[in-house]
């Protein structure tokens, strides 16, 4: 039996508080992740998938109930504090990465997610070659452009090298947002690929956001159905294998 | 001969103001109004201090210090305060005003007779104008490589991902309120530095030397892009410089046509609009292809 990694006790979350527009994004939000879990959560558009991811993230408050991070209350936490340990790839190729800074920058930041930043020299050089064998391990030609812009980069190798960044410094809690849903159905399938294989090699943690109902059979050991700000169903291991897609489409249907 | 080189002199000293700008408005993303107090509150605090017998070393890094404080108040009216930058800005400028007013006692002080930076022995034993080009070059010189070997560091490089990609860089743990905080700071001081020099340069500090600091500042920085073109962060700073200096020998040559003093603000801003819209008007009017055919023999 694997330890709770991620425990959220009773999570509620309320917004424009006080006005006409008040309303209850997650009601109730009950939900332990052990370690080595790869929960793949499927849900309709305001289901309040972001919203949890969102919560997890420290980047909204929590109106109600706790969350524990290896037992430790963290609800009160700041998202910078919670990157010691977490880390989020986003939807949006263009919010992961930043466009300025070359592609081997940009990893250098992220070896140091979460920690105190010191007038130290960088020591990109150092860093380089062990920086150009992750980038191809992506299979899509990143390696060559480390010295590149990553603004100059296409969406595809953005999102990997997203991904790259994520898993450089090993989080306890991965984040994945729809992170394939930008690109296109190749870029997307190779992503997928590279995502799942470094998640069971590394035996991450992850939680990954999909629209994409087979993409949520595949991959991971458990899938959660949320609906109207609650987890409607938590399908895990040998159950999950059994559901079908037809199954599970009639969660979208009323 | 003796204008070229106190315009040289003039674009050394005042490219302190494009390298602060720099930090904020290009690396941070920030547009910064609060130089437009800071710059004359640097040369107030400096003044001030000299002419109550404080040695012109420690009066010029009391100016730097009272910069550093302007940037520390827009900073936290940005961060804390949630205020819009611009409106941060224009609210600690105008603030300083009044600040200034009760520092200086009046609209005017005058260092005549006073000893400041530019009348040390080294100083004095130079020609005519050639003591604003040894100050600009030291001082240009010790800031361009705090400024490199800073944005090379661990926080240099969060600083550049703070004003980058603000959403990563919180991804990543980077605290993004403090770093536009110290950012703010770093580059008002340097602000600060500038109108401290600039004042002991000129012999006297003025309420209203502040006017149009900022389109000078913002000057320097697009012209020198614009002459430079594509460059790595480091050589962009060096630009900086240069297109102070440029920026100063295009003001020569203006007013060598006969534009008077008064007329400067106008000068500036129309020079920073030209410079700006180059981009577009290349776009419009296939500058370069004109050109081009021009100087071409015909087939």
């Amino acid at each position: 039996m694997s330890k709770p990694i991620l425990e959220l006790r009773d999570v509620q979350t309320v917004v424009n508080k006080g006005t006409a527009n008040e309303t209850t994004i997650l009601k109730g939000i009950n939900l332990t992740i052990n370690e080595g879990d790869f929960i793949t959560i499927v849900g309709t558009n305001g289901a309040g998938k972001s919203t949890l991811f969102n919560v997890i993230g420290g980047n909204l408050g929590v109106d109600a109930g706790q969350i524990l991070h290896s037992g430790v209350d963290i609800t009160k936490s700041s998202e910078e504090q919670r990157t010691a340990f977490l880390a989020r790839v986003f939807q949006d190729p263009k919010l992961g990465t930043a466009p300025r800074m070359t592609v081997a920058e940009n990893m250098l930041l992220a070896t140091k997610r979460g920690e105190r930043r010191h007038l130290v020299h960088r020591q990109l050089k150092a860093n380089l070659a062990r920086f150009t064998e992750l980038a191809a391990t992506m299979n899509n030609g990143l390696e060559k452009r480390m010295t590149t812009a990553t603004g100059a980069l296409s969406g595809g190798q953005r999102q990997a090298l997203s991904f790259l960044m994520a898993t450089l410094k090993r989080p306890d809690i991965l984040l994945l947002d729809e992170h394939t849903a930008a690109l296109d159905p190749h870029t997307s399938l190779n992503l997928l690929h590279a995502t799942n294989e470094r998640i069971t090699h590394d035996h991450l943690t992850a939680l990954m956001i999909t629209h994409h109902l087979e993409d949520a059979l595949t991959y991971g050991n458990r899938l959660l159905v949320l609906q109207n700000g609650q987890i409607k169903a938590d399908f895990r291991g040998p159950e999950k294998q059994e559901l079908t897609v037809e199954k599970l489409y009639h969660y979208f249907e009323d | 001969m003796n204008l070229m080189v106190s315009a040289i002199g003039q674009g050394l000293l005042w490219a302190l103001l494009g390298l602060g700008l720099y930090l904020t408005f290009r690396i941070l993303d920030f547009c910064d109004m609060t130089v437009e107090g800071t710059f004359p509150l640097g040369a107030a605090t400096a003044v001030t201090a000299i002419s109550h017998g404080v040695s012109p070393l420690l009066a010029t890094l009391f100016a730097i210090g009272a910069g550093m404080l302007a940037g520390l108040v827009t900073g936290l009216l940005y961060t804390k305060g949630k205020i819009p930058s611009l409106l941060a800005g224009i609210l600690t400028m105008t603030a300083i005003y009044s600040v200034n007013l009760r520092i200086m006692g009046k609209s005017n002080i005058s260092l005549l007779g006073k000893p400041t930076l530019f009348n040390g022995r080294f100083m004095a034993s130079l020609p005519q104008y050639f003591d604003s080009v040894a100050m600009g070059i030291i001082v240009i010189a010790i800031i361009t490589i705090l400024m490199v070997l800073f944005l090379a560091t661990d926080y240099g490089q969060a600083f550049i991902a703070t004003g980058d990609n603000p959403t990563m860089a919180k991804s990543l743990g980077i605290h993004t309120d403090k770093m536009v905080i110290v950012g703010l700071m770093v580059s008002n001081g340097m602000v600060g530095l500038c109108g401290a020099l600039i004042a002991q340069n000129n012999g006297y500090a003025d309420i209203n030397m502040g006017i149009g600091t900022i389109v000078i500042a913002l000057a320097s920085i697009i012209i020198g892009e614009v002459a430079f073109g594509e460059l790595t962060l480091n050589q962009r700073l060096v630009a900086v410089t240069l297109g102070s200096i440029i920026y100063r020998i295009i003001l020569l040559v203006v007013l060598q046509l006969g534009f008077s003093a008064n007329d400067l603000n106008l000068i500036s801003s129309v020079v920073l609009a030209i410079c700006m819209m180059l981009p577009q008007l290349e776009q419009h009017l296939n500058l370069k292809k004109s050109i081009l055919k021009g100087v071409r023999p015909h087939e």
